[in-house]
């Protein structure tokens, strides 16, 4: 019977049950991808193990069914490509997943999204980088995400020593375990975000209330008993619900399309992998409904309907604090011991009390929000008649205000915790990247044949345009000969730098240099002291690389003429890691253990594209050279991306809210025509009655953003404590949360403004 | 109740016999009080005398009943102004009322203007009633209260009446 | 043409809504001090007859003077500002703002007009004696007794201290005794400040408290004194 009068309310009913439907839907398709998540990261990982592997153990030989592989990722225009080469040995190497089979000689596949980057104009720099000729495209099981750039070329310049062999693909490794803050940011997310939809979802459930409990009044007036009253309102709720549930449903399978044009966390899937759970599905399909029918029984416990109207059991009671406190210092409290444990220990309890923590700090805002309200209304006085008729109306009944903001402010406490929390974590990373991106200088590290080959990539570095320095040596590990007694293997490494004279003068000032000079950097750092570099002392330059390795030594005796070598402070910045400086007659590159080269490239920031010309320059030279640079930072687009979808969160909910706010205002509006159009018989301005429409929903929104502002910082600074990262407010978020706060006031305001003026006129003092 | 203006009244749409006269007066007005014919003759002779009627034909055969009656000016005018002439406001006035609601509609006359001219004319008595009652004792009050609740009470009747008046206008046309 | 000293006087009021015509060329006037009783069956257009008059309906066709003014030659906002200071209402029910205290009720219009806050309700105080209720002033309108509301509703209208009192069916909510005082109260005070009252109403006892009656039928008034 509920249901029949949900959908056959006429034109009202209609609209409320939407509402409500719609309000529902929301929720159901936010919790439904909540409930997606941990499919998703399965399947994002299954496809990145699938085709990956790093190395083996035992590295087969070189074979019929074997492949040289070496990856060769690369950064344009500040976007990862994931780059992999490949040189089959035989004529049935393994294949990854997504390649029916591998590219020939020269050729490369790539990934749909990489293909039509190379294919627009601003791909020309990186058609030059990539200048292998493109075979085909990956299909969707070898790629992590619709948006990836990924490519495998057959590079026949690939050499042993840039890459290593395998006999497969697929590994067997689980992820690193995430880092603590990503931890508690992942759990939070989930508090911020789930809290809000439930209050939302009870909220909605509840939109329209008075029209329909004044319906039900009626209908106790042509003889419904108080059972049947209640169930007709569980059954209205119910159907609306379950219209939600559908829209819900619906909505999921809508917003999972954009999931191939969303990177939140360098994460980016198919919509085909945002599936949800079956159980939290389940649970999610049954525990809705529930809710909404509970939320209105709940709500009926609280009103007597009786035939000629509604019978509050609550007048106003003076609501107490002390429980409503119990929530959120509840919920500190569980928060504040974590603070102590430095640093954050990724426990099952950790966890759990961390998300419990933070839904009940973010549970008693709702809980706070009534007793706030009553008690600052309460003690307003006076004020012109604008604010007064507002703050006397809020004291006669702030409830269905007060429920409509309370999901404000959850969602804007959760929204302001989460960015809290990522600046935070944000302020490091920019603190290390103020520290060395500060200087425009990419840095190249790739294995090293000889000098000559070296000079001349320092030679076509220096060539490329917008280049202002370059300095570059071949560098590899140096050791103590092995003693008995001695483990070499657990000596700090120290280092030999290899480099003409020219490019040794850059690390150390070397006044008079010849061509065989060695030179022995001063002051000496303590992994030379270690090992006793002195002039005609014999070093090992085949050490250890690993704990417990055994070397085959290969034994260099310094020459008596090594002179001592002050080192120059590098205009980087970075520490100086040189003991030993060598010209090529000295010592030949062939003689150092898997000797690198190390390029350091200044450009100038003015020149269009120095970086991407000098990455292209670095590809020609050798394509799997690693770069290390600290131009791009990747974190502020990330940071960027989720800001922007957090707001987006925090608008579409207050929108909502609004709606909810501008249908109680309405409500109420249309319920007293009467009394406003008295009130315009008596000359009543209609900006008086605007200002006091306005104050009506100012009011309570000011203190549910305030509050919302408290608690958000407060959780926020107790997370920040947790991951252990400087406690710093973002006045700009704040200020923005507030700002969209301010914009519902005022669309509620301006939107109940028509319906205040219409219900103005004259026509509702006619009684006949 | 005044039985001479009310079958000058029913005159004045056309001449009639006695006998159609009685029939029309029982009609409208004799639910209660049937007019007997004697009451008809000796009326019709009054008026006859007055000058208000005159024998419009006499049919063949003698006797009083075959007499047709015509109404003169002289006597429409005495209908007039007998109904702009406000009754004293006193209990039980409904019968001269409705006669002259409905012989105002049966000569075609606006019912309307009288019942207003009624009610100004009660609302001046009850006006002194309550000036009465505002300056007066209990007792007075008392006393005005139940004079005005039953001058109330035929204007409401009059109101209501009024309203009806369309219905009535043709149930009496027919 | 006005008639000689009137306050309130209105020529040829028309005003339809809709197809239905509730005013058809309607005349008016009424002398400060004195009571005019609006009479006539339902939908007369009794009540339009008010807001036309009041200045809360701007007529179709037909002028409205009050003194100088030309009410239906006035702005919305004007009209609204010689509402707050020179007239006053009574309606039937539901008139109090429910979540002011009878007192900020009465002071209501007082404070419309720029009156301070304490002067305000000083004055109210005074009104609500003067209605018998002040023992009311610090109740809410839903805790009174509807006698007691229509007393505070007239205070309310009172307070002011406007020239006309423009009352529409203020006892129709009452029982006899509450409607008598309400209405003995209303228009005692209205003699006492020289107001001007139109009162309408379909009760002939209502109307026994006026001055004279005019009649309302087919959104033509008929004024029963033989006066325009």
């Amino acid at each position: 019977m509920g249901m029949r009068f949900a959908a056959g309310g006429g034109r009202e009913g209609w609209i409320r049950t939407a509402l409500t439907a719609a309000g529902v839907a929301l929720g159901v398709a936010v919790l439904l991808i909540g409930a997606s998540v941990p499919t998703l990261m399965d399947a994002w990982h299954g496809r990145e193990k699938a085709r990956e592997n790093l190395g083996q153990e035992h590295p087969p030989k070189a074979g019929d069914r074997t492949v040289l592989y070496s990856p060769a990722d690369t950064t344009f225009h500040g976007e990862r490509i994931r780059g992999r080469l490949i040189r089959p040995d035989g004529a049935h190497p393994p294949v990854p997943p997504g390649i029916r089979r591998l590219p020939g000689p020269g050729r490369m596949l790539v990934s749909p999204a990489l293909h039509k980057l190379l294919a627009s104009p601003e791909g020309a720099l990186l058609r030059d980088r990539l200048h292998y000729t493109t075979a085909g495209v990956i299909g969707d099981e070898g790629l992590q995400g619709p948006q990836e750039l990924t490519y495998v070329a057959q590079s026949d310049t690939l050499r042993e020593r840039d890459g290593y062999r395998v006999d497969h693909f697929g590994k067997s490794w689980d992820p690193a375990p995430m880092r603590a803050p990503a931890v508690v940011l992942v759990i939070m997310t989930c508090v911020a975000l789930m809290t809000p939809v439930m209050v939302f979802i009870g909220t909605s459930v509840r939109f329209g209330n008075e029209r329909r409990e004044r319906r039900l009044a009626a209908l106790r007036l042509v003889g419904a008993d108080v059972p049947t009253t209640r169930r007709i309102a569980s059954g209205e709720a119910l159907f609306g619900s379950l219209l939600g549930l559908l829209g819900g449903g619906a909505l999921f399978l809508a917003a999972r399309q954009l999931a191939s044009v969303i990177t939140l966390w360098e994460i980016n899937v198919f919509p085909s992998d945002v599936t949800p759970a079956l159980l939290p599905a389940a649970l999610i399909v049954l525990l809705v409904p529930s809710a909404a029918v509970l939320v209105t029984l709940l709500a009926q416990r609280g009103i007597t309907v009786e035939p000629l109207g509604i019978v509050r059991n609550r007048p106003p009671v003076r609501r107490r604090l002390w429980w409503r406190l119990v929530l959120p210092i509840a919920g500190v409290l569980l928060l504040f011991p974590l603070t102590r444990e430095q640093p954050w220990h990724d426990t099952p309890l950790n966890t759990v009390r961390l998300a419990a923590g933070s839904t009940l700090l973010l549970f008693g805002v709702t809980a706070l929000l009534p007793w706030l309200v009553d008690a600052v209304v309460g003690r307003l006085r006076g004020g012109p008649v604008p604010w007064q008729l507002a703050v006397r109306r809020l004291q006669l009944s702030s409830g269905s205000a007060t429920r409509a903001v309370s999901g404000i402010t959850v969602a804007v406490a959760g929204a302001i915790a989460i960015h809290m929390l990522m600046t935070g974590m944000q302020a490091g990373y920019q603190a290390a990247y103020a520290k060395s991106g500060r200087i425009p200088q990419i840095g190249f590290w790739g294995s090293a044949a000889d000098w000559p080959q070296t000079q001349q990539a320092l030679t076509s570095l220096r060539a490329t345009p917008g280049v202002t320095k370059v300095r570059g040596t071949v560098i590899a590990n140096i050791g103590r000969l092995p003693a008995a007694g001695v483990d070499t293997s657990r000596d700090v490494p120290s280092t030999v730098a290899l480099g003409s004279c020219a490019e040794l003068n850059r690390l150390v000032h070397v006044p008079s240099c010849r061509d065989g000079d060695v030179f022995i950097a001063a002051p000496a750092r303590e992994a030379a002291r270690d090992i006793g570099l002195a002039p005609g002392a014999t070093i090992d330059l085949n050490p250890p690389r690993d704990y417990g390795e055994r070397t085959a030594p290969r034994p260099w005796t310094i020459p008596r003429a090594a002179r001592p070598a002050p080192s120059r402070a590098l205009s980087d910045a970075r520490p100086f890691a040189y003991d030993l400086l060598v010209t090529p007659a000295a010592l030949g590159a062939d003689r150092l253990s898997s000797p690198d080269q190390e390029l350091r490239v200044d450009f100038d920031r003015s020149t269009p594209d120095a970086v991407e010309h000098i990455r292209n320059t670095a590809a020609r030279i050798n394509p799997s050279m690693f770069e290390s640079s600290s131009i791009d930072n990747p974190h502020d687009k990330q940071y960027g991306g989720v800001r922007n979808a957090l707001f987006l969160g925090a608008v579409i909910t207050l929108l909502l809210i609004g709606a909810g706010l501008i249908i109680s205002t309405v409500e109420q509006l249309h319920e007293r025509r009467r009394l406003l159009s008295t009130l315009d018989a008596y000359g009543t301005r209609r900006a008086t009655l605007g200002w006091s429409v306005l104050w009506q929903t100012t009011l309570p929104v000011i203190l549910g953003l305030a509050l919302a502002l408290a608690c958000g910082l407060t959780l926020g600074a107790l997370l920040l404590v947790i991951t252990g990262s400087g406690v710093t407010v973002d006045w700009p978020v704040v200020a923005g949360m507030a700002g969209i706060g301010a914009a519902v006031i005022l669309f509620v305001t301006a939107l109940s403004l028509p319906p205040l003026w219409r219900m103005m006129r004259p026509e509702g003092l006619r009684t006949e | 109740m005044s039985i001479g203006h009310t079958l000058l009244g029913l005159l004045e749409s056309g001449p009639r016999h006695g006998y159609d006269l009685k029939r029309a007066f029982d009609e409208h007005f004799g639910q209660d009080r049937p007019l007997h014919y004697g009451q008809v003759y000796s009326t019709m002779s009054r008026l006859l005398k007055n000058g208000l009627v005159e024998v419009d034909a006499v049919e063949a055969g003698a006797g009083p009943e075959r007499k047709r009656y015509a109404i003169t000016d002289a006597g429409i005018t005495d209908v007039a102004q007998w109904l702009a002439r406000p009754e004293k406001p006193e209990p039980y006035l409904q019968s001269t009322l409705y006669t002259k609601i409905v012989l105002a509609l049966l000569t075609g006359r606006d019912a309307a203007e009288l019942l207003d001219t009624q009610r100004t004319e009660h609302l001046r008595l009850m006006r002194g009633l309550t000036e009465r009652k505002r300056s007066g004792d209990l007792a007075d009050q008392l006393i005005c209260d139940h004079a005005l609740f039953h001058l109330e009470a035929d204007l409401r009747w009059l109101e209501l009446t009024a309203a009806r008046l369309d219905k009535l206008a043709e149930a009496v046309r027919t | 043409m006005t008639p000689e000293g009137s306050l309130l006087a209105a020529e040829g009021l028309s005003k339809a809504y809709g197809p239905t015509p509730a005013l058809d060329g309607a005349d008016f006037s009424v002398h400060p001090g004195e009571v005019v009783a609006v009479m006539g069956p339902s939908g007369s257009g009794k009540s339009t007859l008010l807001h036309c008059l009041a200045g809360i309906v701007a007529p179709d066709r037909g002028t409205v003077r009050y003194g100088p003014h030309t009410l239906t030659g006035l702005t919305d906002a004007q009209r609204s500002a010689l509402r707050r200071t020179d007239f006053g209402f009574v309606f039937q029910f539901g008139q109090l703002v429910p979540e002011l205290t009878c007192l900020e009720n009465v002071a209501l219009p007082l404070r419309l007009n720029g009156t301070r806050r304490k002067d305000a309700e000083r004055q109210a105080r005074d009104w609500l004696e003067q209605l018998e209720v002040e023992g009311a002033a610090g109740q809410r309108p839903g805790e009174i007794s509807g006698g007691q509301g229509q007393r505070v509703a007239v205070a309310r209208a009172l307070a002011t201290r406007p020239r006309v009192i423009f009352a529409d069916e203020p006892t129709g909510a009452l029982d006899s005794l509450n409607g008598e005082r309400v209405l003995t109260l209303l228009t005692n005070a209205a003699r006492d400040t020289n107001a001007a009252v139109v009162l309408v109403t379909h009760e002939a006892r209502v109307a026994a408290y006026s001055d004279r009656e005019i009649v309302v039928r087919d959104g033509r008034v008929k004024d029963m004194a033989g006066r325009i």
